[in-house]
């Protein structure tokens, strides 16, 4: 393995809007952090929590999701349920010890290819300070399997149980 | 099993708090016919058997093994291994051992932050010497062994293969005596048994379905905790900012708990099909909130969203307040810093 940390980005842009604004910030040669892997659906409406929960789990360091401005959505509002969606999950995932930094929301409509590309830079560099997240392996893994009395030094052996 | 032998039932608790126990009882004088069936094997409750009695067994000796509670101790874990080895059909008994229950609400904080607050810390322990139980003490006449207290709470699936899951906490006892009969009937006369890996002892539709309040379309302007308002009679929790976990939670008790004013606490687990049942839940609160419109200034919706969601109170816990060993991301990440709840 590498020693070097590129955050992994999942990107869930809208089909209408985002996921336009990352096809003109391509066509018109933006330079941006590759970190992005987009993902397109209908609309940012459908991006249930479990596929947030699900990307963190399985490798991603962050989460984008990216639909219409408020009132410019085509389904007229599946956004702002987006947006609900966001605000509730944002709140349950720092009770899981995840930073706000690692779940980020924007608008970009499909004539802000450059507003894409900033957010998807800003987001890297965030990603990059913070450091990986790497579930599987510190939390589910590591953590999981340790047992107070190791973690709090009482014992001499190092108790650890396979699974 | 030999001809005129009584079947083996045998029933375990791990990390529990025994109501599963009395959920059995509650079968009432039907207990009797349990009796009259089954020889019991092993069942610390009711029966003294000792771990070197089940050790004794030969495998597979157990026809039905009722286990409930989560695994939180390592004594949990060895246990759960020799009833596997040890019986022919192993059953998930009840919140705990099927997805984690209230034991593994403690994976939002961690084993040390646990001990901290029950043994040093909390305003009743009197423990000026810091004392804290260990795994290993070396005695004159020899080592003492305890059980080693894991940081992470799981369900019995993530232990050992089981074979069915009754959900519930408890599990009602009417769902639990129609298993035991289907149990039965497999045993005396040969039927089939449901095919391995069933949910069993429970309905594949909504608690909302069975649930007699009047339901409107919901627009949820805040939330309230139960001591914040008198809920209106007759009419759904959820309309009135109430949680109730009804629309992601598997049906089967009856929807007890909302007929008498509570909402659903979600002890029935996941629909089918379902993998995170707290996600599914929070996608479906999020959509019914009523906050913000598309017309709108975007600052103004997004404080007016912000402000709603700040009145529900610890979405993780109440979310998950039942499933969390068996949730998409298991447990926090907050392994070195401050627990939730802790107290210093």
């Amino acid at each position: 393995m590498s020693d070097t940390y590129e955050p992994v980005i999942i990107g869930f842009l809208c089909n209408w809007c985002s996921y336009r604004a990352a096809d003109l910030a391509g066509t018109a040669r933006l330079h941006y952090s590759p970190n992005m892997r987009p993902i397109r659906v209908m609309c940012s409406g459908r991006v249930e929590p479990d596929l947030v929960l699900k990307a963190l789990r399985e490798g991603a360091d962050g989460v984008l999701i990216a639909g219409c401005h408020p009132g410019e959505c085509h389904y007229i509002e599946g956004n702002l349920k987006t947006l609900r969606r966001y605000e509730l999950l944002k709140r349950m995932l720092s009770q899981f010890g995840v930073e706000e930094e690692r779940l980020q929301i924007i608008w970009a409509s499909a004539s802000e290819g450059s507003a894409l590309a900033e957010a998807v830079d800003r987001m890297t560099e965030r990603l990059r300070v913070l450091g990986p997240l790497r579930w599987h392996e510190t939390v589910i893994q590591g953590n999981g399997h340790l047992s107070a009395e190791v973690e709090m030094g009482i014992t001499a052996d190092p108790v650890t149980e396979e699974v | 099993m030999t001809e005129n032998q009584k079947p083996k039932f045998a029933m375990y608790w791990a990390a529990s708090c025994g109501g599963c126990e009395i959920s059995v009882l509650n079968i009432g004088d039907k207990i009797l016919e349990v009796d009259a069936i089954f020889d019991i094997a092993f069942w610390p409750v009711a029966a003294d058997f000792k771990y070197e009695d089940v050790r004794a067994y030969p495998d597979g000796y157990i026809d039905l093994c009722l286990f409930n509670g989560a695994i939180r101790t390592s004594e949990n874990e060895e246990i759960a291994h020799l009833l596997r080895q040890k019986s022919k059909v192993l059953v998930a008994f009840g919140a705990c051992a099927s997805e984690g229950g209230i034991p593994a609400l403690a994976n939002l904080t961690n084993s040390k932050a646990i001990f901290r607050t029950a043994y040093l810390n909390n305003p009743s322990t009197d423990n000026p010497d810091g004392i804290v139980p260990k795994t290993l003490v070396k005695m004159p006449e020899g080592e003492l062994h305890i059980p080693s207290f894991y940081n992470t709470v799981k369900n019995l699936e993530q232990i050992v293969d089981v074979d069915y899951t009754i959900p519930g906490c408890p599990p009602e006892p009417h769902q639990i005596w129609a298993v035991l009969q289907v149990v039965v009937a497999a045993f005396k006369n040969g039927a089939a048994l449901p095919p391995k890996g069933s949910i069993i002892g429970a309905e594949n539709v909504a608690v909302c379905k069975e649930c007699d309040l009047e339901k409107h379309e919901k627009q949820i302007q805040r939330f309230y905790r139960p001591y914040e308002i008198t809920p209106e009679p007759g009419l759904c929790l959820l309309e009135q900012g109430l949680l109730c976990l009804g629309p992601a939670t598997r049906g089967g008790c009856g929807a007890l708990c909302p007929k008498v004013g509570m909402g659903c606490r979600g002890c029935y687990g996941a629909l089918e099909g379902v993998e995170d049942q707290g996600a599914r839940f929070l996608a479906a609160i999020s959509s019914v909130t009523d906050a913000g419109t598309p017309k709108e200034d975007e600052k103004e919706i997004e404080r007016k969203v912000s402000a709603a969601m700040d009145t529900l109170a610890d979405p993780a816990g109440t979310f998950y307040r039942f499933s969390m060993a068996r949730s998409l991301l298991i447990r926090a990440k907050n392994s070195n810093g401050l627990g939730k709840g802790e107290v210093i």
